[in-house]
């Protein structure tokens, strides 16, 4: 096969449409897994950050997770919180700097299984706050074990024979319960399996951002990631496995916009 | 145009040609082979490296055909992809059986 020299930029005349990394993140290196779809996520939302102009005016509240080894890498103002805490400290952070963009960064494990409390209490009381929730229906970094949103039948290290309901329980279909709250402005959910995802995922990220800078309320924004390590697949199988469990349970796309009913023009954005 | 072409079947007497509308610089020093990028690439044109990097790992190559349409730096976990698109794209007869 004829193989391209892809060690440098071409010589012929080309312009660059795609650059490695996010300019908000420091460095490419980073030490998760292959296959891991969270570092896709972490660029969908800086580069979103970077399209709203909120560069100097955001703060990041990470969880505990795989996603917090991006703390150094993140070029935005950022702290560490508890287990699940982020949308108290978020809380705080919003009342003491109302114009600023505060967003947390937690996974499943930590937001449902962890600190459920605290995102159901915030969305109640409607706090003009981002949470993304990054899914992938296993505790990835102590190595695989089951959440609450795990779904019926998931192959986890504490559920080898799948899920059962009868003896685990039921998955929690957060997004679906915040959606019912008064408080939530907006409440969606992407997925980064493949690239028309992706994109329509930055869509989302987009408005997640804006309706609490609009002081509607809160916004909650989902993302299915692949966690390979975690469900015991090879890497490039992970995009797949994840739609044939976690995609057959939670539906993508938005499930709530205070917005849209109000004001057509803006579902376009 | 030749005689043996002359009298093979039209459809297969036209030259089919291979356009390169861009490419992509790879930092295969950084992947980890997952190999996310391989299905996502809509033309086809990459494919696993036969040796693997430093680290042991399969990385991706490319072979022309490139439409310069960033599905494999988007699905990329391991910000391995820079895409470059070509201002005049290169149009070769293609080859290949």
């Amino acid at each position: 096969m004829n193989v391209i020299d892809t060690a440098r930029p071409p010589e012929r005349a080309a312009s660059r449409t795609a650059t490695f990394k996010p300019s908000l993140l420091l460095s490419e290196h980073h030490h998760l897994c292959p296959g891991c779809g969270e570092p896709v996520a972490i660029r969908l939302i800086l580069e979103v950050i970077q399209e709203l102009e909120l560069t100097q005016n955001n703060i990041c509240i990470l969880g505990h997770g795989c996603y917090g080894s991006f703390i150094m890498q993140m070029d935005v103002d950022s702290t560490l919180c508890l287990h699940g805490r982020g949308p108290a400290v978020a809380t705080g952070m919003k009342r003491i700097r109302p114009q600023t963009a505060i967003w947390t960064l937690q996974g499943d494990g930590d937001m449902t299984s962890e600190g459920l409390a605290e995102i159901m209490h915030a969305a109640a009381r409607g706090e003009n706050v981002t949470c993304f929730m990054l899914n992938n229906g296993v505790f990835g970094d102590t190595g695989g074990q089951m959440t609450a949103s795990s779904v019926i039948g998931q192959r986890t290290k504490n559920t080898l024979e799948g899920r059962d309901a009868a003896y685990h329980g039921n998955p929690i279909k957060l997004a679906e319960i915040v959606a019912s709250m008064d408080g939530a402005a907006y409440v969606a959910r992407g997925s980064v399996h493949n690239a028309a995802s992706i994109n329509a995922t930055r869509k989302l990220i987009r408005k997640a951002f804006q309706r609490p800078m609009e002081g509607q309320g809160l916004a909650l924004m989902e993302i299915l990631t692949m966690c390979p390590t975690g469900w015991f697949v090879p890497p490039g199988e992970g995009a797949e496995y994840m739609m044939e469990s976690l995609g057959k349970v939670y539906g993508l796309g938005e499930l709530k916009d205070v917005a849209a009913a109000a004001s057509p023009e803006d579902a376009g954005v | 145009m030749s005689q043996a072409a002359v009298a093979m079947p039209a459809a297969a007497a036209a030259p089919r040609r291979k356009v390169t509308r861009g490419t992509v610089v790879i930092a295969a020093d950084r992947c980890k082979g997952c190999e996310l990028c391989i299905p996502a690439c809509p033309p086809g044109v990459l494919s696993m490296s036969k040796t693997g990097n430093h680290l042991g790992y399969l990385y991706p190559e490319l072979a022309p055909g490139c439409t310069g349409c960033t599905a494999c730096q988007q699905v990329c976990p391991d910000f391995v992809f820079e895409v470059w698109r070509y201002q005049e794209p290169i149009v070769e007869e293609d080859t290949a059986p």
